[in-house]
């Protein structure tokens, strides 16, 4: 490896080196990177053969409607085909990928904007919101982004919106008088979106606002639900209820909206996108995420300032973090996560067609399989959520296992050189030419602290 | 669960596991069985097939000597002059059926003492490191059988090189996932020492591990020789069978005994000979028509290191086994110990080639070409007559 920025740009921005990166950087990392900063319109060729949500979700819906064994049958085969399936298509983009900062992009985002499956019955369509709904917007518009996830059925049915009835709705009104309920609203998709996708917790709203915001997205629903039984226009995608939406005008962050059927909730939407406090509170994920765990504050100034002054383009402010020196400092001072480290092995050994245990296999074991999340916060990004004893011990069984599958049919030397380069210590070359095995000294180098870090 | 209720378990249902076997050839090359055992990181040879007779071995190894002053081991002598390291006595037996053979001071043409380098060479049959990108046995078997991919069986996680190339060859690996070696986890925890975050969670999750290695830690049968000895369970069943391969290459990691290598070489050596025993067992009658060699990248030094190990020589150690075989002896040719009949003042210099052994194997039991061997099997060789007297006419 060239030099340190050849080392940044590969890993930092990065999902690991390939063999042979090094030259595909140059002499010009920043370059490199910033070239991949591009709005990319069409799927990689591994995500093409997949259904949309549109169609998974529609044909879910009718089971669930059939009965409940066409509706076990239907979110099996969904679950095989298209979850289990859909993961390995994006390990494979990342592996193969020739764009690994746009694929980072994609994991902080769908991260950012996590869904889990949780819910078993959307599990199927998670990958498909994360190729709809986050994959086109990553150097393009937050607003757009934003907007394209909260709207989505999966998002609206993980973060419980789809039955969330306005008490002063006409399906509010009725539920009430039948069944004495004295609450049809569910705040929590409400509640994460200014909590964990725009302001932030500190950033500045209170229960109120919570409130006028679950009122203001109530009847952003879904085909399926509701007291129709049929299966007569059933769709998998985005239904406006007006017999769910709580009526009248909505106060957000003292700013008042008139009512306007789902325009309401798209103009609050769309301001709370272009908050100062969700400028800075996306500012600081970013720079937490590729420069340091604690972020310093001059980089998330700076991408705050870039977010606010280009209307939220993602694309600016992921050229403004590249742009910046202190990104580029303090080389290896982050830690890869359980993911980025499996894509980071496969990647190191060119493992394009990786199977199950090369992917899902550890992933399991880590505890990282995607879109498996605990909460809608979605996974960590420290490295303490990473390097723990138990998991430190599974990533160095799994990758010794691994190494004896593979040969790079290079010299302890040339590996180090090509996966870790100059930020090698002197303790692992010397280990690792002292390895009696070939795949040995590769697990050696796999495992050391400076290939987990970035 | 006790080791070998562990060990035993492993092989049910191995014939399913490898579901061509049970086809059957259109017709056979050879009913001969062939078993290489590759023990990789340097088998000291001189430990497990001690010159005790000879007073320049003592005073090169005044502590790991056997037969030493200060010894409890000793070893089972063979011929008056070579011993037998105890934890191979259990191959005794077969040494006294002459059904077992060593050759020391052997090696390939490799001289530079690399691991890396020197198991290329080892299985790539080349007479420079690097030298061809596929297996000197994958050729042989190409020149064998023409492309059927029953002959030629791996056991373990990955192909080795001396089985990779043009010809197909069979696999099977333990699909049990074995825990990583205690080895290479002290290699782990040397490269985490600079690490402060890395070397914390370690030292957590292993208790106490350190360099100068603890004992307690050591008390199950390290992952390397279960797994081996699981393997040389499946080869000598599916060997075994009619319809089954016909060569297996088995893999043995852990030899590379820099430090403590008393206490080391006495359980891998013993594990070896569990193994060989074990491929015995299962090959029953075909065991007349089999021979196993285990061969290493290089020897060790003759004199030990203040580690009590030694460190990487030239010329190392061959062991022959199986009913094929010529046994009962110690073949080739032996240089002797004093410091002039050493090479580069601190190895056993290699007088019996590995190449030349190999050769013999490939046409005497295999039945391969001697010309074709010549040109295609190891090509730049020609100067390595095929060995005598190494199997039984």
């Amino acid at each position: 490896m060239k030099s340190l920025d050849t080392y940044v740009a590969l890993n930092r921005f990065g999902l690991g080196p390939r063999i042979g990166d090094d030259a595909e950087v140059g002499d010009d990392p920043r370059g490199w990177v910033l070239a991949q900063i591009r709005r990319e319109r069409i799927l990689p060729p591994q995500m093409q053969r997949f259904r949309t949500s549109d169609s998974i979700l529609k044909d879910i819906h009718i089971a669930r409607r059939t009965d409940s064994k066409a509706l076990q049958k239907e979110t099996r085969a969904g679950y095989r085909k298209e979850f289990g399936q859909g993961i390995l298509a994006r390990a494979h983009v990342a592996i193969a990928s020739e764009a690994p900062f746009h694929e980072r992009m994609v994991n902080f985002w769908s991260n950012h904007f996590t869904v889990s499956n949780s819910k078993r019955i959307i599990g199927p369509a998670i990958p498909a919101y994360e190729r709809e709904a986050i994959r086109p917007h990553v150097f393009g518009s937050f607003p757009a982004m934003l907007r394209a996830v909260i709207r989505h059925p999966v998002m609206l049915a993980y973060l419980d919106n789809v039955v969330s009835i306005g008490e002063n709705s006409r399906a509010g009104q009725r539920r009430m008088k039948r069944t004495g309920a004295k609450k049809t609203l569910n705040e929590n998709l409400g509640r994460e979106i200014l909590e964990l996708h725009t302001l932030g917790v500190l950033g500045g709203y209170d229960q109120n606002d919570v409130m006028e915001l679950a009122r203001a997205i109530s009847g952003w629903s879904i085909s399926g639900v509701g007291p129709d039984r049929g299966t007569d226009g059933i769709h998998g995608g985005f239904q406006f209820r007006p017999i769910f939406h709580e009526p009248g005008p909505k106060t957000v962050l003292g700013k008042t909206y008139r009512e306007d059927g789902q325009n309401q909730g798209l103009d609050i939407l769309d301001d709370l996108a272009l908050h100062p406090s969700t400028a800075r509170f996306l500012a600081t994920k970013l720079a937490r995420h590729f420069v340091a765990d604690d972020p310093p504050d001059a980089v998330v100034s700076k991408l705050a300032d870039v977010y606010l002054d280009s209307g939220g383009d993602l694309g600016e402010v992921s050229k403004a973090l590249v742009m910046l020196d202190a990104a580029w400092a303090n080389p290896g001072g982050k830690v890869r996560s359980h993911y980025d480290f499996i894509i980071a092995v496969n990647r190191a050994v060119g493992n394009t067609k990786a199977n199950r245990q090369a992917i899902v296999l550890p992933l399991q074991e880590l505890g990282q399989m995607p879109f498996t999340a605990p909460s809608p916060a979605g996974w960590g990004d420290m490295a303490l959520d990473w390097v723990a004893p138990e998991a430190i011990m599974r990533r160095i069984e799994w990758t010794r296992r691994f190494a004896a599958t593979q040969s790079l049919g290079m010299s302890p030397d040339q590996m180090v050189d090509a996966l870790i380069g100059p930020v090698a210590s002197d303790a692992t070359r010397i280990w690792a030419n002292r390895a009696p095995s070939a795949d040995s000294a590769l697990a050696l180098i796999l495992t050391s602290p400076e290939f987990q870090r970035r | 669960m006790d080791r070998r209720g562990f060990i035993t378990s492993a092989s049910a249902g191995l014939l399913t596991s490898l579901v061509s076997a049970r086809v059957s050839f259109a017709s056979v090359p050879t009913d001969n069985r062939l078993v290489f055992i590759l023990l990789r990181g340097g088998l000291d040879g001189l430990h497990a097939l001690p010159p005790h007779a000879d007073p320049d071995y003592h005073a090169l190894r005044p502590r790991l000597g056997f037969g030493a002053m200060n010894s409890d081991l000793s070893a089972t002598d063979l011929d008056g002059y070579f011993g037998l390291h105890p934890a191979l006595a259990p191959l005794l037996p077969l040494y006294r059926d002459k059904d077992l053979a060593f050759l020391p001071a052997a090696t390939t043409s490799y001289r530079a003492r690399s691991h890396f380098d020197g198991q290329n060479m080892l299985e790539s049959g080349s007479n420079r490191p690097f030298g061809s990108d596929d297996g000197w046995l994958n050729r042989a078997i190409a020149l064998l059988n023409a492309g059927d991919r029953r002959m030629g069986l791996a056991l373990g996680p990955a192909v080795p090189l001396i089985l990779q190339g043009d010809a197909r060859i069979q696999t099977w690996a333990d699909t049990r996932l074995p825990e990583v070696d205690e080895d290479f986890l002290m290699r782990v925890s040397m490269v985490y020492q600079s690490d402060r975050l890395f070397a914390e969670a370690l030292h957590e999750a292993t208790g106490v591990l350190r360099p100068d290695v603890d004992k307690s830690m050591m008390q199950d049968v390290p992952a390397a020789e279960r797994d081996f000895l699981v393997s040389t369970e499946a080869a000598g069943e599916l060997l075994g069978s009619n319809t089954g391969p016909r060569i297996a290459v088995i893999e043995m990691q852990g030899w590379d005994t820099h430090f403590d290598q008393e206490r080391r070489l006495n359980n891998l050596l013993g594990s070896l000979a569990k193994g060989v025993l074990n491929l015995r067992d299962k090959l029953r009658a075909d065991w007349d028509r089999t021979a196993i060699v285990v061969v290493s990248e290089f020897g060790r030094t003759v004199a030990e290191n203040s580690s009590r190990g030694t460190d990487h020589g030239t010329g190392g150690l061959a062991i022959l086994a199986g009913g094929a075989i010529n046994g009962g002896r110690v073949a080739g040719d032996w240089p002797g110990l004093k410091p002039g009949q050493l090479f580069e003042d601190r190895d056993l210099r290699a007088l019996n080639s590995y190449e030349s052994l190999f050769k013999t194997l490939l046409i005497e039991h295999l039945g391969l070409d001697g010309g074709q061997v010549e040109d295609h099997v190891f090509p730049g060789s020609r100067n390595l007559t095929p060995m005598g007297g190494v199997l039984l006419s």
